[in-house]
């Protein structure tokens, strides 16, 4: 199988039950995709897998199979800084806001975010709350969580206008 | 030089930590890849109880990239007892505890036989193909009946009570007897305090590497010095051969506060191997391997006058151990017996606790640790009262609170309040909630018998955290005591490295260590590093739990700044020519009285020891410091919570309208941190009330085994809280902090089912047992006297869940 990870190509043989999520850990070394349960409740291995054609979206990568990917692009953690390092808007939000404690379910969260305000360019509190029960957290109690979605949401509509008018 | 430094205590500088966590650049035991490490997998037991009448490993060892594989029976001589480090009493009964099940196994989940195999997948193949012959026998499950010893989990030691403690204010001098106390009314209850699970989101990981008779070990865990200890005593492995590191840990809340048969295990299997090994466990293996938290039932007596002045408080508890003795789990109750009279002046005071064997996995230490218990218990009693005599709640508490100008205050349970100001939270609470205007909106729901009622619920709580004075946890028969350590070292270029005991896992210590450290010693925030989780960086600590890290190791943190500023005032002196005792430390400086431009700073002092070239006779060529704290007495954090629920009294459903926290947990060195831990501790709290249980089914089999059962509260179950604070200074340190780690799980619980009983009370219920779900609320409305009847019977949590009253009692949620 071929994915492109975070922006580089990876080729390798593997067994037909691996999930993604132990591919993307243990044979490309990309750890900062964890691994919360094994019901596919807490959404700590949320990534964005799309292919060729398709914009993408955020899937728990517990739930795909690693030859599901063949041929797909992956975006974990690791790869949803801009190339220079500049933090995306959620990140920069959840960093400003203490949207993490442990951080260990901050990954997913992240992604489920950057894939929700995909979605919904401004969505109210409930549709935060909607919108990111399948990520669990222990730590913050969401609230702070919430507020950061709903501050990223806002800097880029900003920057999405700043954009059209340039 | 003229500095106008803003202070970095009271900042909410945002943490140091989350650069890493945010973009994935972290360290958690999982991540940790050793050249010929390999995988285990630990074949855990279907049965509640059995005897193991035969292991066959040799299967597994046929088994593909199998390395090694290997029974209880193939280490009994070796394996030895995990540890409990708080025997309570002196008589307590206490089983041996192998890691690895040799002849019974007393709990589902608990571990058989490890494979270790080359990858993981093959390591839990290979269990598989191992043979167990078990004899089931019928598992002791029901608390009340394993306290009578019918049946028993350990027929060697003859009962299934492994102690009880007592405290009695008429013995001890503090107090009265409560049979003597004026007793105009009494309120008697029984409350189950459910089991939960701590549920940390990072599984448990270990890697142990073994080297030429040296071992190091990384683990997911809240406490790498006190493991240390534990494996040198286990293992023989002479302490200073041993490194503990705790990397990247995703949080804990106490459950992660354990010496586990995993890390055992792992040790085991890396020395009798002799190659790296790493165990993480999949959830499922959490949810029935890792301790449990809270599971008592309690019987609590409230005795008052007519007037409302409470006399006397009784309380009776069964507390569940679980199979076994955890580290510190026959302790956990005891940490709540102080804290039943709570925030109240009483008379007189007695406790009493039995902890009790069942076939279940081990309960430890749960956010709050027994004194949420305490705190449900009082708090929801205190409302029956106040119903009882006819008093708006918080009046009620109002008359039998300690006033502000009352402390220091000794309490009947024989504590010394220092400092707080209940009325002050309770009012600001009042004022944020408003409460006058909820409880006209209350009155007017019940004139029109709505569907939907209001119901408000109050919690008040103290808590006794910063964990402890040694002499204390001596007194009540903890193996360890409750200092705790810093060290600083200022780097020739004035750079700041400061190495702590504590063991943050979550709780963003990296950030206000570095605040405390700026202050204290006029450095920057950015020009500290706080190193921390490793023995051999960090040798000396007792790591993180009970709300102690700021309390007790951050004033050890101030402690070593101050020497070090000591020893730099000596060198500034010699720079400036004057005496030491002319100067003065401001903004960030050694300043000459009267010539405040005449200044050293402390890098200038570094630099100065750095060269020394020119330091006074007798002076070290060294600034760097350490400080060992031990409190004199624990700290007193309190808070009033607020909470006003809407139970639509036709399906059951329980929706919190507004919860409102003012917390007094004294001085804030961070409040984005400290509102952090509020909303998390609040989350855990009504998790309490409205989510969570652990439930085992008629053959003790863990049925809430995964996610999918045990159904912690996600971000569309929650609301937004308010969330303020008052600030009264402890007393009891120079940081005037107080912690705050578990102050909104002791709060929460007991105002949101206080809320839920507030609505139903016109409908005859003044009870429903936790988690307050759907169906138990319209159960308790349906065996309700009927709506409007008031004066109608009591509905106890037995009539409310029959069969169910007890947490674990077999088919508890029929």
């Amino acid at each position: 199988m071929s994915v492109d990870v975070d922006g580089s190509r990876y080729v390798d043989d593997v067994e037909p039950r691996t999930l993604l999520v132990h591919h993307l850990r243990e044979r490309l070394g990309k750890v900062g995709t964890v691994v919360g349960c094994d019901t596919s409740n807490c959404g700590s291995c949320t990534v964005l897998m799309g292919g060729a054609d398709e914009a993408p979206r955020s899937v728990k990568s517990c739930s795909v199979l690693a030859v599901q990917a063949d041929g797909a692009s992956v975006i974990t953690i690791e790869g949803l800084a801009g190339p220079d390092g500049s933090l995306h808007a959620v990140q920069k939000a959840f960093h400003e806001l203490h949207a993490l404690q442990c951080g260990y379910c901050t990954p997913g969260m992240i992604l489920a975010a950057v894939d929700l305000l995909r979605d919904n360019d401004d969505p109210s509190e409930d549709e935060v709350r909607e919108g990111l029960n399948g990520n669990l957290c222990r730590c913050t109690g969401y609230q702070n969580i919430v507020r950061a979605v709903r501050a990223a949401a806002a800097e880029l509509r900003q920057a999405q206008r700043q954009e059209v008018q340039a | 030089m003229t500095s106008t430094l803003e202070p970095e205590v009271g900042a909410a500088r945002r943490r140091k930590e989350d650069a890493r966590l945010i973009t994935g650049r972290t360290r958690w035991t999982d991540n940790i890849a050793l050249p010929g490490m390999l995988h285990l997998a630990i074949l855990r037991s279907p049965h509640a109880a059995a005897r193991i009448v035969r292991v066959d490993v040799s299967g597994a060892l046929r088994e593909p990239n199998v390395v090694a594989a290997f029974s209880g029976a193939d280490v009994a001589e070796i394996q030895g007892s995990l540890p409990c480090a708080w025997p309570v009493t002196e008589d307590i009964v206490h089983p041996v505890r192998p890691p690895l099940a040799v002849d019974f196994v007393r709990h589902h989940g608990e571990a058989v036989a490890v494979v270790a195999a080359r990858d993981a997948a093959s390591a839990i193949d290979a269990l598989e193909a191992i043979e167990v012959e078990y004899e089931p026998s019928e598992p002791v499950l029901d608390l009340e009946a394993a306290s009578r010893d019918e049946g028993l989990v350990h027929p060697d030691k003859g009962t299934n009570r492994s102690y009880t403690w007592v405290f009695d204010s008429a013995d001890a001098g503090t107090g009265t007897s409560v049979a003597d106390v004026d007793a105009e009314v009494r309120i008697q209850r029984r409350y189950i305090q459910q089991r939960l699970i701590p549920a940390f989101m990072e599984p448990r990981s270990v890697v142990v590497d073994p080297g030429m008779g040296e071992y190091t070990i990384w683990s997911a865990t809240q406490i790498p010095h006190i493991l240390r200890v534990f494996y040198a005593l286990l293992t023989g492995v002479p302490e200073h051969k041993i490194r503990v590191i705790a990397p990247d840990v995703g949080g804990g809340f106490g459950g992660k506060l354990q010496v586990t048969p995993e890390e055992m295990i792992a040790f085991l299997a890396a020395r009798r191997i002799g190659r790296p090994v790493k165990y993480t466990e999949t959830r499922g293996d959490t949810m029935v391997s890792a301790h449990h938290g809270r599971d008592q039932i309690q019987d609590i007596t409230l005795t008052a006058r007519r007037d409302g002045t409470l006399t006397g408080v009784d309380v009776k508890l069964i507390a569940n151990m679980g199979a076994y003795l955890g580290l510190v789990g026959p302790g956990v109750p005891i940490l709540g017996a102080f804290m039943y009279n709570s925030i109240y002046k009483v008379e007189a005071y007695r406790f009493e606790c039995t902890g009790v064997f069942t076939n279940t996995t081990i309960t430890d230490a749960y956010r709050g640790a027994g004194r949420p218990e305490a705190t449900y218990a009082i708090e929801r009693a205190m409302d029956d009262l106040a119903d009882e005599l006819g008093f708006d709640p918080i009046e009620l508490r109002r008359r039998n609170w300690i006033k502000a100008e009352e402390f220091p205050f000794t309490t009947v349970a024989g504590l010394v309040y220092d400092s707080g100001d209940y009325d002050a939270a309770t009012d600001k609470a009042m004022e944020l909630f408003g409460y006058d205007e909820l409880r006209a909106e209350q009155i007017k729901r019940r004139e029109a018998a709505d569907v939907v009622q209001l119901g408000i619920g109050v919690s008040t709580y103290t808590e006794m955290c910063g964990l402890a004075p040694s002499r204390i946890l001596g007194a009540l028969r903890y193996a360890a005591g409750g200092w705790e350590n810093a060290a600083v070292r200022v780097l020739p270029t004035g750079k700041v490295e400061v190495v702590t005991g504590t063991s943050p896992h979550g709780q963003g210590h990296v950030t206000a260590w570095s605040q405390i450290v700026a202050d204290e010693l006029g450095v920057a925030f950015d020009d500290v590093e706080v190193l921390h989780g490793d023995t051999r960086t960090a040798h000396k600590g007792l790591d993180t739990y009970g709300s102690r890290s700021l309390a007790v190791g951050g004033v050890a943190l101030v402690e070593a700044c101050r020497k070090v500023r000591d020893k730099a005032r000596t060198v500034a002196a010699h720079m400036l020519e004057c005496s030491p005792d002319d100067l003065e430390f401001s903004a960030g400086a050694f300043r000459v009285r009267g010539t405040p431009d005449a200044a050293k700073t402390i890098g200038d002092c570094a630099f100065a020891v750095f060269a020394a070239h020119d330091l006074p006779d007798g002076v070290e060529a060294s600034l760097d410091a350490d400080a060992t704290f031990d409190p004199q007495t624990f700290s007193f954090p309190h808070g009033t919570h607020l909470c006003a629920t809407e139970v639509d009294t036709l399906t059951g459903r329980v929706t919190i309208r507004r919860y409102v926290a003012v917390d007094d947990v004294g001085r804030v060195v961070n409040p984005l941190i400290v509102e952090g831990q509020v909303h998390g501790g609040v989350a855990q709290g009504i998790a309490q009330a409205l989510h969570e249980q652990a439930v085992y089914d008629a053959g003790g089999t863990l049925l809430s085994g995964s996610f999918v059962e045990y159904t912690i509260p996600t971000a569309a179950d929650l609301p937004t809280i308010v969330s303020d604070r008052t600030e009264t200074p402890a007393t009891s340190n120079p940081l005037g902090v107080k912690g705050v780690g578990e102050a909104g799980a002791i709060a929460a619980t007991p105002a949101v089912v206080n809320a839920i009983v507030d609505a139903l009370r016109p409908y005859g219920v003044s009870d429903v047992a936790m988690p307050c779900t759907p169906e138990r609320v319209w159960r308790a409305l349906k065996r309700g006297p009927g709506a409007g009847v008031r004066s109608g019977p009591a509905v106890s949590a037995e009539q409310v869940m029959p069969g169910a009253v007890h947490a674990d009692r077999p088919g508890g949620e029929s």
